[in-house]
C-alpha cells in the first residue's frame, strides 16, 4: 500500500491569509494573525454565518495576497466542522471558481492541500485555494452543549479555535512548495470520551507519521520542524510515546498548533482544536517562517477526530485520521 | 464489518487513563459544597421572607420559593452568568433548581436562530426534557402504587 | 439564634447534596442532564418510602432547593392525592410541582426570547 505521494512539479504556496477571534488574537500568535476580530460574530446574526464569513474573508484575501484575481482561481477546496460543511459551501457561494467540499474533521486542511497539490502537480489545474475554518460557538453547539449551559469542562478537554486560514497553491511562483505527503488512514483505538480528542487522534497521528518516515526513509531529524494540528498537550505526549516505541524520537522538533495557539495561562486545558486551528496557525506563523527560510523543511500534519453527535450518542468510539504534507522552502 | 468494540485497544486506553489530567478533587468538592450550600441558603432566606412578610404557608410557600429561584436561574442564564458559575462550581450549581432553570433556558436561547417555534420552543427541553418525563412518570407511578395500597389496607 | 442554626443546617445539607453530585461528575463521566435525572429520581424514590421527609425536616431548603427536592415534591403530592381518589393519585404530583414546571417554561421562554447566547472566552 503506497500512501506516500511525491510531487514532481512541487506546487507552490504563493499566498496565505489568516483570521482569528478575540481569544486567538490574545494568544501567543496574536500579532501574526492577519485579520483580527474584536467580535466573534463578525457582524453577523448567527455564529454559523460568522464562520462562513471568516472563511470568505480569508479566501478573498489569500487570493489578493497571492497577486491573483478570482478569475485565476480554478478551484476552491474547503471544509469545516459543521453539518454538511455549510460554512465552506456558503463561503464558496460568493466565488465564481470551482468548489470541492472536503471533510476530514480537523484534518481537512492538509487533506485539501494534498488534493489541491495533486490536481496542480498532475497538470490539471493552475491555481487552487485550500481553506478551512472552525468557530468555537458553532462547534460547541453541534458537538457538545448550549453555550449558556452551566456544565464543567473536564481538564482533558480542548477549546475549538475561532478562526480560519486559506492558502493559494499554484503551478508556478514563490519559494515555498509542497513536495509530497502521506495520506492518512482511519485509525480507532476505542476511545469514547468526546472530551478527550487528543487521545482519540494520537494513534492515527502516530500511524501516519510512522508510515511517512518508513516510506520516505527519513527520520524526525530530517525535518526542521514537525507540526501537528490539534492534538493538544495530552495527545502530543501520546504520539511521541507511541513513536518512541517504534524507534522514532521527535521530542526535539515537534510542535502542536493546538498547544501553540493559546497562552500558557490556559494550561488547565489541553489547548486549541478545530479545523481552523491548523490552518490559522500555518497561515499566520509557519508560512512566514518558511518564507524567511528559518524553516527549510517542515512536516505538517493536521489531525482529525471523525465523530458526529449521532455516532457518539449511539455509543460508538471515535475514529481518527491524520494527513501529512512536506513543505519546503 | 468492524464494530467499535473490535477497535478497543485496552493497553492504550489504560495508558490514556493513567496519564490524563485529573480534576482537582478537593477543590472541586469544596466549590460544589459552598456554592450549593449558598444557593440553598438563598432559598431558605426567601422562605423566611414569604413566611414572615407575605404570610404564606405550606405548599404555596414552597412553590413561591421555587418560582423565585427559577426566575433567578433563568435571568442569570440570560445574562450569560450562570455558565460561569457552573464552570466554577460544577455540581454546586447543576443540582439546585436554578440549574434546572439553566438547562431549560440555555438550549432555548441557543436555538433561537432557528425560529421561535421550532427553535426556542422545541429545543427548550433538549436537556431538561428527561427531568420532566421521569419526574412526572415517577410521580404517577408512586400515586398509583399508593392508591392501590390505600385501597387494599 | 434558631434562624442562624437553621441556615447552618440548610447550608450543610444543600452543600452535601451538591458535593455528592460533584463526586458523581468526578468519578463517572455523567453529563449534567443525567445527574439531574438521577437526583430527581432519588428524591422521588426516597420520598416514596417516606424517607426524604426526614431530610427536609432537618435541612429545610437545603433539601428542597436541590432537584431531589423537586422529586420529593412530586412523590409527596402523588401520595397525598392517592388518599383521595384515583384521579388525584395521578395528578397530585404534577399539581404539587406545577408552580415549578410552569415557571420554568414561562420564564425560560421569555428569557430565551429576550437574551442571546454570549460569546465565550474561557
Amino acid at each position: 500500500m503506497e500512501r506516500t505521494i511525491y510531487f514532481k512539479n512541487s506546487p507552490k504556496i504563493i499566498g496565505v491569509c489568516s483570521i482569528g477571534g478575540p481569544k486567538e488574537c490574545a494568544g501567543t500568535l496574536g500579532d501574526k494573525i492577519e485579520i483580527k476580530l474584536n467580535d466573534d460574530t463578525f457582524g453577523e446574526k448567527t455564529f454559523e454565518q460568522a464562520e462562513s464569513k471568516m472563511l470568505y474573508a480569508v479566501i478573498k484575501n489569500a487570493i489578493k495576497n497571492a497577486d491573483k484575481t478570482e478569475k485565476d482561481i480554478d478551484c476552491i477546496i474547503a471544509g469545516d466542522l459543521l453539518n454538511q460543511i455549510i460554512s465552506a459551501t456558503f463561503a464558496a457561494r460568493n466565488f465564481s471558481s470551482g468548489y470541492l467540499g472536503a471533510y476530514n474533521a480537523c484534518a481537512t486542511f492538509t487533506e485539501s492541500m494534498l488534493l489541491g497539490g495533486a490536481l496542480i502537480d498532475g497538470g490539471y489545474l493552475n491555481n487552487v485555494v485550500c481553506a478551512t475554518s472552525s468557530h468555537f460557538s458553532s462547534a460547541e453547539r453541534q458537538y457538545r452543549y448550549p453555550l449558556e449551559l452551566g456544565s464543567t469542562r473536564p481538564p482533558q478537554a480542548q477549546w475549538t479555535v475561532t478562526g480560519a486560514g486559506a492558502t493559494v497553491l499554484s503551478k508556478s511562483g514563490g519559494g515555498v512548495k509542497i513536495t509530497g505527503g502521506t495520506i492518512g488512514k482511519v485509525v480507532d483505538f476505542g476511545v469514547t470520551d468526546v472530551n478527550n480528542m487528543g487521545a482519540a487522534m494520537a494513534p492515527a497521528a502516530a500511524d501516519t507519521l510512522y508510515t511517512h518516515f518508513k516510506n520516505t526513509g527519513t527520520s524526525p531529524n530530517d525535518y526542521d520542524i514537525i507540526v501537528t494540528g490539534d492534538l493538544g498537550a495530552l495527545g502530543s505526549r501520546l504520539v511521541k510515546d507511541i513513536l518512541w516505541e517504534k524507534g522514532y524520537d521527535m521530542n526535539k522538533n515537534h510542535v502542536d498548533c493546538g498547544e501553540l495557539i493559546y497562552n500558557v495561562a490556559e494550561k488547565e486545558y489541553q489547548g486549541g482544536s478545530g479545523a481552523g486551528c491548523s490552518s490559522l496557525v500555518f497561515c499566520s506563523y509557519f508560512y512566514e517562517k518558511l518564507l524567511k527560510k528559518e524553516y527549510k523543511k517542515m512536516l505538517f500534519m493536521a489531525t482529525g477526530a471523525l465523530l458526529s453527535s449521532v455516532s457518539s450518542g449511539q455509543g460508538e468510539s471515535i475514529p481518527a485520521i491524520a494527513h501529512a504534507v512536506v513543505i519546503e522552502s | 464489518m468492524k464494530t467499535s468494540k473490535d477497535c478497543v485497544n485496552q493497553n492504550y486506553l489504560d495508558f490514556v487513563a493513567e496519564i490524563s489530567p485529573k480534576t482537582n478533587e478537593k477543590r472541586s468538592l469544596l466549590r460544589a459544597f459552598w456554592v450549593g450550600g449558598f444557593i440553598c441558603s438563598i432559598g431558605q432566606g426567601l422562605r423566611y421572607f414569604f413566611q414572615e412578610v407575605v404570610g404564606l404557608t405550606g405548599d404555596e410557600l414552597a412553590s413561591y420559593v421555587s418560582i423565585v429561584l427559577i426566575f433567578l436561574g433563568s435571568l442569570l442564564t440570560g445574562l450569560g452568568v450562570y455558565d460561569r458559575i457552573g464552570k466554577y462550581a460544577g455540581g454546586g450549581s447543576i443540582v439546585p433548581i436554578t440549574g434546572f432553570a439553566n438547562s431549560v433556558v440555555s438550549p432555548a436561547m441557543e436555538f433561537k436562530t432557528e425560529g421561535y417555534i421550532y427553535g426556542t420552543a422545541a429545543k427548550m427541553f433538549t436537556v431538561a426534557g428527561p427531568i420532566i418525563v421521569f419526574g412526572v412518570s415517577a410521580s404517577v407511578l408512586v400515586g398509583l402504587i399508593y392508591f392501590v395500597i390505600y385501597r387494599i389496607f | 439564634m434558631d434562624i442562624l442554626l437553621m441556615f447552618l443546617k440548610v447550608f450543610a445539607v444543600g452543600g452535601a447534596i451538591c458535593t455528592v453530585a460533584q463526586l458523581l461528575i468526578n468519578y463517572t463521566k455523567l453529563t449534567s442532564g443525567k445527574i439531574l435525572v438521577i437526583f430527581l429520581l432519588s428524591g422521588a424514590v426516597l420520598q416514596a418510602f417516606g424517607l426524604y421527609q426526614y431530610i427536609v425536616d432537618f435541612g429545610g431548603s437545603g433539601a428542597t432547593v436541590p432537584i431531589s427536592g423537586f422529586g420529593y415534591l412530586l412523590s409527596k403530592g402523588a401520595m397525598e392525592g392517592a388518599k383521595e381518589s384515583l384521579f388525584k393519585a395521578i395528578t397530585g404530583g404534577i399539581t404539587a410541582a406545577g408552580g415549578g414546571i410552569a415557571s420554568a417554561i414561562v420564564f425560560g421562554y421569555i428569557f430565551a426570547v429576550l437574551f442571546k447566547s454570549k460569546s465565550k472566552k474561557n
